[in-house]
């Protein structure tokens, strides 16, 4: 089974490329899909006859959510006897990137997005193999170029495409890149290529009042100005 | 691939680094680094730098130089064009399912212009030639290359650089400037080595030849998301013309856009390029050599331009002429009398 993790900004069209994807891949592609409160892909995922598991980190960190449970998804993916596993979750919280070595990493942003957002984003951009820019078919060639260069410049390794999540053009190209991902049967022992957020601290454990005599643990102090 | 940046980076300094690589310090504020001393390598500077804050951010001082003449070397490939002598359009089903059997060559040096009523599938056949379509459109249409079929390998690397294109999106959604997307973009293109006098020179002329295209003037400093469409399409055509040195130029439906459309065309299809303009536009339809007429999705006709036709031009021009007289004199309050 090989296996993709899909990341990217809310709304920047993460369904809909992995939807087209999968449409190219013409293979049994299941989805992971890593959520906070609520996910409204998975009726979009069923109506394609896409097979999807929704996990919802809810009051954990997403991040510690992910690589807690991601392993038990390639599990899930084996016994449906998948040949194509993509995780998709919604950039965790900015900071951090699911990608784990081995695995191929891909970003999506969305080019309507502002033209600093590739270097907002952090390592999940940084970190990925592929970069999928969507929503390109709204704007002018010259600033889809000025986009893709700024993605260029955070992460210079990576291959960009444009795909239109609407239509599907460009996804067949990012699936003939995307078959040629290793093979995965367990990720034990693998890495992230990202350490996830460092805290466990009273707010971790569901205190909500503000102040400091409530919060212990581990945390960061800002220096402000005088 | 990297070595003779690894080499640079060991025993150059880092003023020395950024004065002949000045697309350097994008890397440094990408990676949101504290400042380093300027005159030590980059090596020496880091020492000076935390460790711990650099682990926050996922990287050892180790890893930084190496990560940097990764950065250069993509951001210093020398952008090869590759030249085409020859585009072969192979045709797939037209929207009612019905073979499109035509095989359409156009060469370099040629302008040919798509007509046909709206919905028909003029963008579509533009879309294809972008796209370089190997049947995985819904036309299913191939577009060869040079008389030879595309591998995928080539189509990918090829896809976005060999076709300059003024879509019918008029507007720009970026927060910038007019001199900063213009700067932006000639850094794109330039692929990081342009010294900062030729960027200064090509970001002057696409803005100058903006304004002459434009009916209103606007400056360097306007938010080009505040540009009328006139203005961004405007600017698009001059950003074409200036910045890219594609082989072919597809435009799609210029003449709405409330630009100077002869001139702007004049721009585009300098040289020896391959030219596609989809227009209801008369007068730009039969100025090109050819002209294809699209019917429910699929080429319905090729008609070369014919002598009579070419002879009728300079009569439509003055129709034309005509016509933008009375349209200024109206809009400057005249009372009109033909
Ligand atoms: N041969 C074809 N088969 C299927 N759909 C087509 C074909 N040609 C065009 N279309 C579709 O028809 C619609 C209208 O075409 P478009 O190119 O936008 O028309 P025009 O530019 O002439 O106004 C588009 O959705 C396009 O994808
Ligand atoms: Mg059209």
């Amino acid at each position: 089974m090989k296996m993709l993790t899909v990341a990217g900004p809310p709304s920047s069209g993460k369904t809909s490329v992995i939807l087209r994807l999968a449409e190219c891949l013409e293979q049994r592609t299941g989805v992971i899909k890593f959520d906070c409160l609520t996910s409204f892909d998975k009726s979009r995922y069923d109506e394609a006859g896409v097979p999807v598991q929704i996990g919802f980190s809810g009051k954990f960190c997403p991040d510690h959510f992910f690589v807690n449970n991601v392993e038990g998804g390639v599990a899930w993916g084996l016994r449906r006897g998948l040949d194509f596993l993509v995780t998709e979750s919604a950039g965790l919280c900015n900071r951090c990137s699911p990608h784990i070595t081995g695995v191929t990493g891909i970003c999506v942003v969305d080019c309507l997005s502002g033209v600093h957002t590739p270097r907002k984003i952090g390592p999940m951009l940084k970190l990925a193999d592929i970069v999928v820019i969507t929503k390109g078919d709204i704007v002018s060639q010259a600033e889809r170029e000025v986009f893709a260069w700024g993605v260029r410049q955070v992460n210079a390794k990576s291959q960009v495409f444009f795909v239109n999540g609407v239509t599907g053009q460009g996804a067949f190209m990012l699936a003939k890149k995307a078959s040629a991902a290793r093979d995965v049967d367990s990720l034990s022992d693998t890495r992230l290529r990202f350490t996830v957020p460092a805290a466990a601290c009273s707010y971790c454990t569901g205190e909500t009042r503000i102040g400091e005599n409530y919060q212990m643990g581990m945390m960061r102090k800002m220096e402000y100005d005088l | 691939m990297n070595t003779s940046f690894d080499l640079i980076i060991d025993s150059w300094t880092l003023e020395e680094l950024t004065e002949a690589y000045p697309v350097a310090r994008d890397f440094f504020l990408n990676l949101n680094l504290p400042p380093l001393n300027p005159g030590r390598t980059l090596a020496d500077a880091l020492l000076a730098a935390d460790d711990a804050w650099l682990a926050e951010f996922g990287l050892t001082c180790h890893e930084i130089p190496a990560q940097l003449a990764a950065f250069l070397s993509a951001m210093t490939a020398p952008e090869t064009i590759r030249e085409i002598a020859s585009i072969t359009i192979i045709g797939g089903r037209n929207k009612l399912g019905e073979p499109e059997d035509v095989e359409l060559r156009v060469e370099a040096g040629t302008v040919v212009s798509v007509v046909g009523p709206t919905g028909s599938g003029k963008s579509r056949l533009l879309g294809d030639i972008e796209c370089l379509a190997q049947g995985d459109t819904p036309t299913k249409r191939r577009v060869i290359l040079d008389g030879k079929a595309l591998c995928e390998d080539e189509r990918f690397s090829l896809e976005g650089k060999i076709v300059a294109q003024l879509s019918q999106n008029m507007n720009f959604v970026m927060d910038l400037t007019v001199a900063e997307f213009l700067e932006m973009h000639a850094r794109s293109r330039a692929a990081g080595q342009a010294p900062a006098g030729k960027t200064e020179q090509v970001v002057q002329t696409c803005f100058s030849c903006a304004n002459d295209l434009a009916g209103e003037k606007f400056s360097l400093d306007t938010k080009v998301t505040l540009l009328s469409g006139g203005q961004s399409r405007a600017l698009m055509v001059a950003d074409c013309a200036y910045m890219s040195s594609s082989p072919i130029v597809l435009i799609d439906e210029i003449e709405n856009a409330g630009v100077d459309r002869r001139a702007a065309i004049t721009l585009l299809a300098r040289k020896e390029k391959i030219v596609l303009i989809s227009t209801h536009d008369p007068l730009l339809a039969l100025s090109a050599d050819k002209r294809v007429i699209i019917k429910n999705g699929g080429i319905f006709k090729v008609l070369e331009t014919s002598p009579e036709e070419k002879a009728s031009l300079a009569e439509i021009g003055k129709m034309d002429d005509m016509i933008a007289r009375i349209r200024r004199d109206l809009r400057h309050g005249e009372r009109i009398k033909v």
